[in-house]
C-alpha cells in the first residue's frame, strides 16, 4: 500500500498524475474520432509540427504551450488548406508539411548555444517536470477541448460516418473539419510535456484502438477509450516512478501492452470465443467485456 | 460524344409532366400541361435550368433542365458514367454546377437542407464503422436538433417509429456491418424517414436487395409522395423504375427523356439512354448493364465494396 501512497506526499508526483490523467482522457475521447477518421499520421504530423514553436517560445522566453499551439494549430490548418487548393493527397501535403515544420524546430535549436534540457524534454515527454502554473493552463485548455467536443460530439460523428449525408442535411462538414484539426492540433499541446512530440500518437491512438477491440457501440467506444487513456496514465506514471525510467515511455508501453492485450483476448480478438471476419460480437457481449 | 441542345435533348411533350398524384398536406400548384420546363419553376422542388457540371476537367454532365414537383416519385436511368448520382449531388448542394442554375424547394441548394434527406451508394459506407442501427437512424435527427441539444424522447420515438416503418425494429442494438445488404438499405431509408425531409434523394436504394425489401421500400416511397413529399431516386433496375415510378429521367451526360415512366421507358429512348448497352431480342428490349458497378468514385470519396452480411 505504501507503494501507492508514499509518492503521493510528493507534490511534483501528484502534479504529474492530474496531468497525465487529464491528457489520458482529452487524448481518447479526440483519439476515438482520430481513428475512426483514419488520420493517424495527421497527429504525428502536427506533433512534429509544434516543435518549432516550442523551440520559439523558448528563444522568446514565452511559455511553450503558447509556441507550441500556434505552431500545432497553424499547420493543422495548413495541411487542410493545402490539400483543398494544390489538388494534391492529403498524405503528399502531410509529409511535406511534417518534415518542413519539424526541420525548422531543429534548425533553431541547433542556433542555441549549450545544451537544453528542458527542450530535448518535449522530445521524449517528462511530467515529472510539470509545473504548477502549466498545469493549471492545460488543465484549462484540456477543459476547453471537451467543451467543444461536447458540443459537436453529434455533428463529428455524423461527418465522419457519413460526410455526404451530413453535408446534404446541413452540417457544415468542411467547416467542421478545420475545427476538428485545430482540436487535434490542442490536445497534443496539453500531451507534449506529458509525453513529448514523438510519442503522442500513441496518446491518440492506441486506447481508441484498444477500445474498438471491445466494442462496436461509438457511445461505448469513448467510454472504454478514455478508461484505457485513464488507466494507462496512472499505471505508466507509477512504474515509472518505482523504476525509475521515462515517464513517457512507460506510459506508452502500458497502453501498447492493454492494446495487445485486447488484441488476444478480446472478443473481436485472436483467441477470442469467436472467429472469422464477420462475426462481431454483440454489442453486450463486448461491453461485459471491457468492464470485466 | 455531341452535346446535344436542351431543345434537342428532351423528347417532345415529356417536359414536365406533373406527378399524378399529391392531394397530401402540402399544398399542391395547380396542374399545368402547357409549362415548359425552365418555367415550371415557381412550382418546382427541384428545378435544374442548363445546368452542366463534372469533377476536375472531366465533365459529367451537360445542358440539364428539368422540374419535379412536389409529391413527384422519380426515377434516374441511365448506364453507368451517364451522371446519375452527380446530377443527385448537385440536387443535394455536394457539388457545384459550372453553368447553368438550380433551386431545391425554392432556395439555392443546400439552403434548405434540414429538409433535405440524402441516401449515398452503399459502396459510400464504411460498415466497419462502430455504429449501431439505432446510432445510424438518429443521425437523420442531428441536423434538426443542431449542435448542443442531445437527442431526446421525441428523437427517440421518431428513430423507432422509423425503424418500425422499415421492419428493423428487433435490430436497434446491431452493428451496421452484420446487416445484409437489403437491411443496410432499410436502415438507411430509415434515417431519411426519421429526418422528416420534403425532399428525399436516395442514390441507388434499391440496388443489389431482395424483391420482398425493394416491395417494401417502394410502398414506403409511394405513401411519402402520396403524402406530398418528392422523392428522386437513381437506380440500375428498369423494372422498378417501370412498375414502381410515376416518372423517369433517362440520363446519358444530358437529358435523353424525362415524363411519366410508361412514356420514356420505350426502346427508342433506351436505345438513347443506354447506345450500345442495349439489346433488343425479339421485341423484348434488354439492357446489358451491369448493376453491381456504380459511378467512378468522385474525387475524394472513398468506396468501401463490402458486400458484408451473412443473412
Amino acid at each position: 500500500m505504501n507503494l501507492v501512497l508514499e509518492p503521493l506526499a510528493l507534490s511534483f508526483f501528484v502534479r504529474a498524475l492530474i496531468a497525465s490523467t487529464m491528457v489520458g482522457v482529452v487524448c481518447a475521447v479526440v483519439g476515438t474520432y482520430v481513428v475512426l477518421r483514419g488520420v493517424a499520421f495527421i497527429g504525428d504530423a502536427i506533433a512534429h509540427a509544434a516543435f518549432p514553436g516550442v523551440v520559439a517560445a523558448f528563444l522568446l522566453s514565452i511559455p511553450f504551450y503558447v509556441g507550441a499551439a500556434i505552431a500545432a494549430v497553424g499547420t493543422a490548418l495548413a495541411i487542410g488548406w493545402v490539400t483543398k487548393r494544390a489538388g494534391i493527397r492529403q498524405d503528399t501535403s502531410i509529409g511535406v508539411l511534417f518534415a518542413g515544420t519539424f526541420a525548422l524546430g531543429v534548425f533553431m535549436f541547433s542556433t542555441i548555444n549549450g545544451y537544453v534540457a528542458d527542450l530535448f524534454g518535449f522530445l521524449l515527454g517528462n511530467v515529472l517536470a510539470i509545473g504548477p502554473g502549466d498545469l493549471v493552463a492545460l488543465l484549462v485548455l484540456g477543459l476547453g477541448v471537451m467543451g467543444i467536443v461536447g458540443l459537436l460530439w453529434k455533428e463529428l460523428l455524423y461527418a465522419t460516418f457519413d460526410p455526404l449525408g451530413a453535408a446534404a442535411s446541413g452540417i457544415k462538414v468542411e467547416r467542421l473539419e478545420y475545427m476538428f484539426l485545430a482540436v487535434v492540433a490542442l490536445t497534443i499541446v496539453i500531451s507534449l510535456q506529458a509525453v513529448g512530440i514523438i510519442l503522442v500518437v500513441a496518446m491518440l491512438v492506441t486506447p481508441a484502438a484498444t477500445a474498438q477491440m471491445l466494442t462496436v457501440r461509438f457511445s461505448r467506444l469513448m467510454v472504454v477509450a478514455a478508461m484505457v487513456g485513464i488507466a494507462s496514465s496512472v499505471i505508466g506514471l507509477y512504474l515509472s516512478y518505482w523504476l525509475d525510467t521515462a515517464s513517457g515511455a512507460t506510459i506508452v508501453l502500458v497502453q501498447t501492452g492493454l492494446f495487445l492485450l485486447a488484441l488476444l483476448l478480446g472478443p473481436r480478438g485472436l483467441l477470442g470465443r469467436r472467429r472469422g471476419g464477420d462475426t462481431l460480437p454483440t454489442d453486450d457481449d463486448a461491453f461485459a467485456a471491457a468492464s470485466a | 460524344m455531341e452535346p446535344l441542345s436542351p431543345s434537342e435533348s428532351l423528347v417532345e411533350g415529356l417536359v414536365s409532366v406533373p406527378a399524378p398524384t399529391g392531394h397530401g398536406p402540402r399544398p399542391l400548384p395547380a396542374h399545368d400541361h402547357e409549362v415548359s420546363a425552365p418555367h415550371a419553376h415557381a412550382h418546382a422542388d427541384v428545378w435544374l435550368s442548363d445546368v452542366t457540371a463534372g469533377y476536375g476537367d472531366r465533365t459529367a454532365l451537360e445542358h440539364v433542365t428539368i422540374a419535379v414537383e412536389p409529391g413527384s416519385l422519380l426515377a434516374i436511368v441511365g448506364p453507368n458514367g451517364a451522371g446519375k448520382s452527380t446530377l443527385l449531388k448537385l440536387m443535394a448542394g455536394l457539388a457545384r454546377p459550372w453553368t447553368g442554375r438550380i433551386e431545391i424547394l425554392g432556395s439555392p441548394p443546400g439552403r434548405e437542407a434540414r429538409r433535405v434527406a440524402y441516401v449515398p451508394q452503399a459502396e459510400l459506407v464504411d460498415w466497419a464503422f462502430p455504429v449501431t442501427v439505432e446510432d445510424v437512424v438518429m443521425m437523420g435527427r442531428f441536423p434538426r436538433l443542431g449542435p448542443v441539444r442531445r437527442p431526446g424522447a421525441d428523437d427517440r420515438r421518431a428513430v423507432a417509429d422509423a425503424l418500425a416503418q422499415v421492419g428493423m425494429g428487433p435490430h436497434l442494438r446491431t452493428q451496421i456491418g452484420r446487416l445484409s445488404g437489403g437491411q443496410r438499405r432499410r436502415v438507411f431509408l430509415a434515417r431519411a424517414l426519421a429526418a422528416e425531409p420534403d425532399l428525399f434523394l436516395l442514390d441507388e436504394p434499391v440496388t443489389g436487395i431482395d424483391p420482398n425489401t425493394q416491395e417494401l421500400l417502394m410502398d414506403l416511397l409511394e405513401q411519402q409522395a402520396a403524402r406530398g413529399k418528392t422523392v428522386v431516386a437513381t437506380t440500375h433496375d428498369l423494372a422498378c423504375a417501370a412498375q414502381r415510378f410515376q416518372q423517369v429521367l433517362a440520363v446519358n451526360r444530358t437529358v435523353v427523356a424525362y415524363g411519366p415512366s410508361n412514356l420514356v421507358l420505350d426502346a427508342d429512348v433506351l436505345a438513347r439512354a443506354y447506345g450500345g448497352h442495349l439489346l433488343v431480342l425479339e421485341g423484348r428490349t434488354v439492357v446489358l448493364d451491369d448493376a453491381h458497378h456504380h459511378d467512378d468514385a468522385a474525387p475524394g470519396e472513398r468506396h468501401f465494396h463490402d458486400q458484408g452480411g451473412q443473412h
